[in-house]
C-alpha cells in the first residue's frame, strides 16, 4: 500500500501473533461503520500532472504591486535549502531536548534576533500569524492590567481587526476602533493597539500616545513591520510594552496567505503572562550549555483551563526561515532592503503625482506602501497592467472599504526596479484625466 | 555545544543578497530614524549554511528514524507533497489577487473542502484554522454563536473527559466557557453514569468535547449513547480529531453524532510538523452549524470558483484563508491515496498498534490491554517505579540510546507513569519488531542494571538538562546570555 510498508504476508504474521483471523476483529467496538464515497487515487506521476493543470489556472505576474499584509520580498536561496532539511521539518515540537537541540537553538536565536530588532527584553517562539499575535497581545494586556477595554487604531490591517474582534468579544473584552490620539484613554483601558507603518503604509511619531497610555497605566501594543525596523526607531526605544507583527517578510513565501509567522516580544515583566512556547538556555548534567522549552507552567498541557492561551504550537519552520533571513542579511542587508522599499516608494509617489487625475496625500510619510487616488476604478488600471505588462497591480481599497472605489493601495518592495514603476506609471497615463 | 550564530559574527563579513544602496534617506524625519544598530550578526554565507546544517544534525525527525510519539501521528511526510506546495504558482500567489487570476488555487481549496466533507461526513469544512487548538477555538466559537442565534446564550458549560488534551479546557476558557471534568470508566471510555449525573445537574450545558479514539487509544463503545445524552440535554457534541488516523474509511464523526469536528492535517494527512508548526486544523460542521463558519468559504458557481461569507459567521480566526501551503500538501496526500488508500492508512495504523501492544504485553503493564486498541496504546511504569525506581522518563531517555524517538510520556494524566505509543501505518513490521525488541531488552535492564536507564541518554550531543535552572535563572536571548 502507498506509504505503508505492511505487506499481506506481514499482516498474516501479525494476525497470528495477535491470535486473530483478520482486521475486523480489531474494530468490533466501532459501532457505526461507513465508507468514504469515491475519491480516485493517483500515482505520483499523475499527481504532478493534476497539479500542473491546477497551477495553469493561477497567474502570479512578472512583478507585483500588491502588499496589504503579504509582501513580496526577495527570498535568499539558502533559506529553501536549509529549511528543506528534513531534520528540521519532519521533527515534532522539541519535547526531548537531548535530540532536539537543532530546533531549540535555532528558535533561541530567533527569539534573540526578534528582541534586537524590536528593542524588547523577551520574545516567544512565535505565534500563528500577525493577526493572532495582535489578539493574544491584547489578551495579555487585559490579564496584566485586570481591565477589559482595548483601543484599536482604525488604520490597523482590516483582517487583524476582524481577528481581534473574534478573539476578544467572546472574552467580554470591549474593542473600540478609532482614530488614535493621546486623549482617549482612561482607567478602563487595558491597552492601545497601533500599527506603524499602518495598513496604508503611513509612519508617524507616536511618542505622545505612548506617554498618554502609560499615564493611564495601560499598555502600548506596537504592531510593526519587521524589515522597516532596520530604519525606524525600535518600539522598545520608544517605550512600547509589547511588540507584535507579521514575520512573513523575513524569507517566507506569500503562499496565498499562509503559513506565516506571528512574532511577539515584550518587556520582561510580562514573561509569565506570555502565550506560546519559550526557549531558554540552561546546562546539562555535565555542565554543557543547552536549550530547552521553558516556563511551561503558563501552558495548556500543565495549566489546562488556567493557561495563558490555548496555543500549543509555534510556527517553528517559519521561525527558522526568519532566523536564516536575518542571519544572512545582517544589519547591512536588512537596512538595504528597507532603504530600497522606501526609495521605490518615494520614486513612485513622485512620478505618479505628475499624472493628471492621480493623487497622493503629500503630507503623509510612507514606507513601502501608499494610497493612490485614481480617476477610474482601481480594477480597470490593474486589468490593463496585467494585459499589457503581465504585472499584478495594487489592492483596490474597495476590497475592505466598499466606498473607496477610486483608490488603490500600492506596495513598493525592493523587488521592483524604477523601470517596473515606470511601466506602471505609463499605464496610468492612459487613464490620465 | 554549538556556538550561537552571534558568536560567529565578525566585522566586515556579509553575504551578497542585495546591493547596498547609497541613496540618502531624504524622506524620513530624524525623530523616526533608528539610532542604534539592530545587532544582527555579520557572517559570510558559507558560515550561515554550515551553522544551520550542523544544528540540523542535532535533531531527530521522522526521516531519521522511528518516532512513536503518541497522539502526534508522526507518519512519513511524502516528498511529492513538499514539491507540490512549493510550485511557484502556489508559493507566489497573493491572497488578495483578483479572483480571475487565482482559479487554480481556489479549485484546489474547494476540492479539499469537498474531500474532507466526504471523509468525515460533514456538510461544510473551513480550512482557516491553522492548528488543532485553533480548530478547537473555532469550533467552540461556532457552538457559542449557534446558541446565541437560538437565544440560548445561558449555555456556558463544556464537559471534558479527564483523558482529554489540555488544549480542550484551555480553548473552552478562551471563548468564555467554563468546564467540568468527566471521569473515565473502568473500560477507559467516558463513565456513562457520571456523565448522566453531571448533565442532569448542568442546565446550562453547551456541549461535550470528546477525542475518539481517546488518548488511551480506545474507541468509546458508548458513543451513540453519549451523543444521545448530550443532544437530549440540548447540548452539542464536539469531535477532537487528534486521533482521526484510526477512523479513515472505517467510521465518520458526523455519523457518530458529532456536530462539529476539527481535524489535524499535520497528523492524519501527513503534512510535516516542522519542529512545532506550521500545521492546519480544518473544522467540519453539520448543516445546522454551517452558517456560523468563519469566512470566507470557497464556493463553485457557473462562472468559476469564488469566495463567500457564511450568513452568521463567527468572523475571522486568522488573516486571509489559513495555512494554504499546508492544505496543499494534505490535498496532494488525499488525491494520492484515494478513498481505498485512506481506509488502508487506518487499517494498518490499527494493526501496527495492536501488534506492538501484543508483543509488549508479557513485559509491561498495559492498563487497558484487555481491549483492542486503535492507532495507539498506553503502558504504565508505576510498578517499575515502585520496585526499581525507574520512571517513564527514564525509559524514554533509554530508548534514545537505542536509536528511537521516545513515545509521549506522562500523558494522559489518568495513567500514572504513562508511556503512550503510536506507531502509525508508515512503519514496517521490521521497524516495529526492532522497537519491541529494544523495549523488551529495556525491561530486563530495569531489573538488572537500572543505572543504565537513570543515566540515559548516553550518546546524545547533550545529556539530561537542568530544567529548573532555565526557570530560576532565565536566559531567553543571546543578550541575557552575555550578561
Amino acid at each position: 500500500m502507498k506509504y505503508s510498508p505492511i505487506t499481506e504476508i506481514d499482516k498474516t504474521i501479525m494476525f497470528e501473533e495477535m491470535k486473530i483471523t483478520g482486521f475486523s476483529s480489531l474494530v468490533e467496538d466501532i459501532s457505526v461503520k461507513t465508507e468514504i464515497s469515491h475519491i480516485p487515487d493517483l500515482s505520483e506521476m499523475e499527481v504532478k500532472s493534476h497539479f500542473q493543470s491546477l497551477i495553469q489556472k493561477n497567474i502570479i505576474g512578472s512583478k507585483t504591486f500588491l502588499g496589504a499584509g503579504a509582501y513580496n520580498h526577495y527570498i535568499p536561496s539558502v533559506i529553501n535549502h536549509i529549511a528543506g532539511r528534513s531534520e528540521y521539518y519532519t521533527a515534532y515540537t522539541p519535547y526531548q531536548p537531548e535530540i532536539s537541540q537543532g530546533t531549540l537553538q535555532a528558535i533561541f536565536e530567533f527569539q534573540s534576533m526578534i528582541c534586537s530588532l524590536t528593542g524588547m527584553d523577551i520574545a516567544n517562539a512565535s505565534m500563528y500569524d500577525g493577526a493572532t499575535a495582535v489578539a493574544e497581545a491584547a489578551i495579555l494586556a487585559c490579564s496584566s492590567t485586570n481591565r477589559s477595554k482595548i483601543i484599536v487604531s482604525e488604520t490597523l490591517h482590516p483582517e487583524y481587526i476582524k481577528v481581534l474582534e473574534t478573539y476578544l468579544i467572546n472574552r467580554n473584552i470591549s474593542v473600540e476602533i478609532t482614530n488614535i490620539h493621546q486623549n482617549q484613554f482612561d482607567e478602563n483601558t487595558a491597552a492601545v493597539v497601533n500599527a506603524c507603518p499602518d495598513f496604508f503604509g503611513v509612519i508617524k511619531d507616536y511618542r505622545s500616545v505612548i506617554d498618554a497610555i502609560h499615564s493611564c497605566k495601560g499598555l502600548y501594543i506596537a504592531v510593526a513591520d519587521p524589515i522597516s525596523l532596520a530604519l525606524l526607531e525600535s518600539p522598545g526605544k520608544l517605550n512600547a510594552d509589547i511588540v507584535v507583527g507579521e514575520g512573513q517578510p523575513l524569507g517566507i513565501p506569500i503562499s496565498f496567505g499562509g503559513p506565516y509567522l506571528g512574532f511577539m516580544a515584550a518587556k520582561k515583566e510580562y514573561l509569565r503572562l506570555l502565550p506560546g512556547r519559550i526557549i531558554g538556555a540552561t546546562i546539562d548534567k555535565e555542565g554543557k550549555q543547552a536549550f530547552v522549552l521553558t516556563f511551561q507552567t503558563r501552558e495548556q498541557h500543565i495549566r489546562r483551563e488556567k493557561a495563558t492561551s490555548n496555543i500549543c504550537s509555534n510556527q517553528a519552520l517559519c521561525a527558522l526561515r526568519a532566523t536564516l533571513y536575518m542571519a544572512l542579511m545582517g544589519d547591512k542587508g536588512m537596512t538595504s532592503v528597507a532603504q530600497r522599499c522606501l526609495e521605490n516608494n518615494r520614486y513612485f509617489k513622485e512620478t505618479i503625482s505628475k499624472i493628471p487625475g492621480f493623487h497622493i496625500n503629500e503630507n503623509e510619510i510612507t514606507y513601502k506602501e501608499f494610497v493612490l487616488q485614481t480617476p477610474v476604478p482601481a480594477e480597470e488600471i490593474n486589468k490593463k497592467l496585467l494585459a499589457d505588462f503581465g504585472m499584478i497591480g495594487g489592492l483596490p481599497l474597495s476590497k475592505y472599504f466598499p466606498e473607496r472605489n477610486n483608490e488603490m493601495l500600492i506596495c513598493t518592495t525592493e523587488i521592483l526596479t524604477f523601470d517596473d514603476i515606470n511601466q506602471f506609471v505609463s499605464i496610468c497615463k492612459s487613464f490620465a484625466a | 555545544m554549538s556556538k550561537l550564530i552571534f558568536e560567529h559574527s565578525q566585522k566586515g563579513k556579509s553575504s551578497n543578497i542585495i546591493k547596498t544602496t547609497k541613496a540618502p534617506i531624504k524622506s524620513l524625519p530624524k525623530e523616526l530614524v533608528r539610532q542604534e544598530p539592530i545587532g544582527l550578526p555579520e557572517i559570510a554565507e558559507i558560515d550561515v549554511v554550515r551553522h544551520y546544517t550542523q544544528l540540523s544534525t542535532l535533531n531527530f525527525g521522522v526521516d531519521s528514524g522511528f518516532y512513536p510519539l503518541g497522539s502526534c501521528t508522526m507518519k512519513y511526510n511524502p516528498k511529492i507533497n513538499e514539491d507540490m506546495s512549493a510550485l511557484s504558482e502556489f508559493a507566489n500567489v497573493h491572497p488578495l489577487q483578483d479572483e480571475s487570476t487565482i482559479q487554480g488555487i481556489l479549485e484546489l481549496l474547494y476540492n479539499m473542502q469537498q474531500h474532507l466533507n466526504s471523509i468525515f461526513g460533514y456538510d461544510a469544512f473551513t480550512l482557516q484554522p491553522v492548528a488543532g487548538a485553533h480548530g478547537e477555538l473555532t469550533g467552540l466559537l461556532i457552538i457559542k454563536k449557534y446558541f446565541e442565534s437560538k437565544s440560548e446564550s445561558f449555555r456556558n458549560i463544556i464537559l471534558i473527559p479527564d483523558s482529554a488534551h489540555g488544549t480542550n479546557p484551555a480553548s473552552a476558557t478562551s471563548v468564555g466557557y467554563r468546564t467540568k471534568s468527566i471521569p473515565s470508566g473502568p473500560r477507559g471510555g467516558v463513565d456513562i453514569e457520571a456523565l448522566k449525573k453531571v448533565v442532569s445537574s448542568t442546565p446550562n450545558l453547551a456541549g461535550l468535547m470528546l477525542t475518539n479514539p481517546n488518548t488511551l487509544g480506545l474507541f468509546d463503545e458508548n458513543i451513540i449513547e453519549i451523543a444521545a445524552i448530550i443532544h437530549q440535554a440540548g447540548g452539542l457534541l464536539y469531535y477532537d480529531g487528534a486521533n482521526a488516523n484510526a477512523t479513515l474509511g472505517i467510521t465518520k464523526p458526523a455519523e457518530l453524532g458529532f456536530d462539529v469536528a476539527h481535524i489535524n492535517l499535520h497528523k492524519t494527512f501527513a503534512t510535516p510538523h516542522g519542529g512545532g508548526g506550521p500545521g492546519s486544523g480544518p473544522v467540519g460542521v453539520t448543516k445546522e452549524l454551517a452558517p456560523f463558519l468563519p469566512g470566507p468559504m470557497i464556493t463553485k458557481t457557473a462562472n468559476g470558483y469564488t469566495f463567500n461569507n457564511p450568513a452568521q459567521s463567527i468572523g475571522k480566526v486568522h488573516s486571509f484563508y489559513g495555512n494554504v501551503g499546508v492544505v496543499i500538501k494534505a490535498y496532494a496526500y488525499i488525491v494520492t491515496l484515494g478513498s481505498q488508500g485512506l481506509r488502508e492508512v487506518s487499517e494498518n495504523a490499527i494493526i501496527n498498534a495492536n501488534y506492538m501492544m501484543e508483543r509488549l504485553k508479557p513485559y509491561y503493564t498495559i492498563p487497558f490491554g484487555f481491549r483492542t486498541c486503535k492507532h495507539e496504546f498506553v503502558i504504565s511504569m508505576s510498578k517499575e517505579k515502585k520496585e526499581h525506581g525507574v520512571r517513564a522518563l527514564d525509559v524514554a531517555k533509554r530508548l534514545i540510546d537505542y536509536g528511537f524517538h521516545p513515545p509521549t510520556i506522562y500523558f494522559p494524566l489518568i495513567v500514572s507513569e504513562c508511556l503512550m505509543i503510536e506507531p502509525t501505518e508508515t512503519e514496517s513490521r521490521e521497524s516495529l519488531d526492532t522497537f519491541c525488541d529494544a523495549m523488551i531488552a529495556i525491561s530486563k535492564e530495569i531489573r538488572e542494571t537500572p543505572e543504565l536507564l537513570l543515566e540515559a541518554p548516553h550518546n546524545t550531543p547533550v545529556k539530561r538538562l537542568d530544567e529548573a535552572k532555565a526557570v530560576k535563572e532565565p536566559k531567553l536571548t543571546f543578550a541575557s546570555f552575555c550578561k
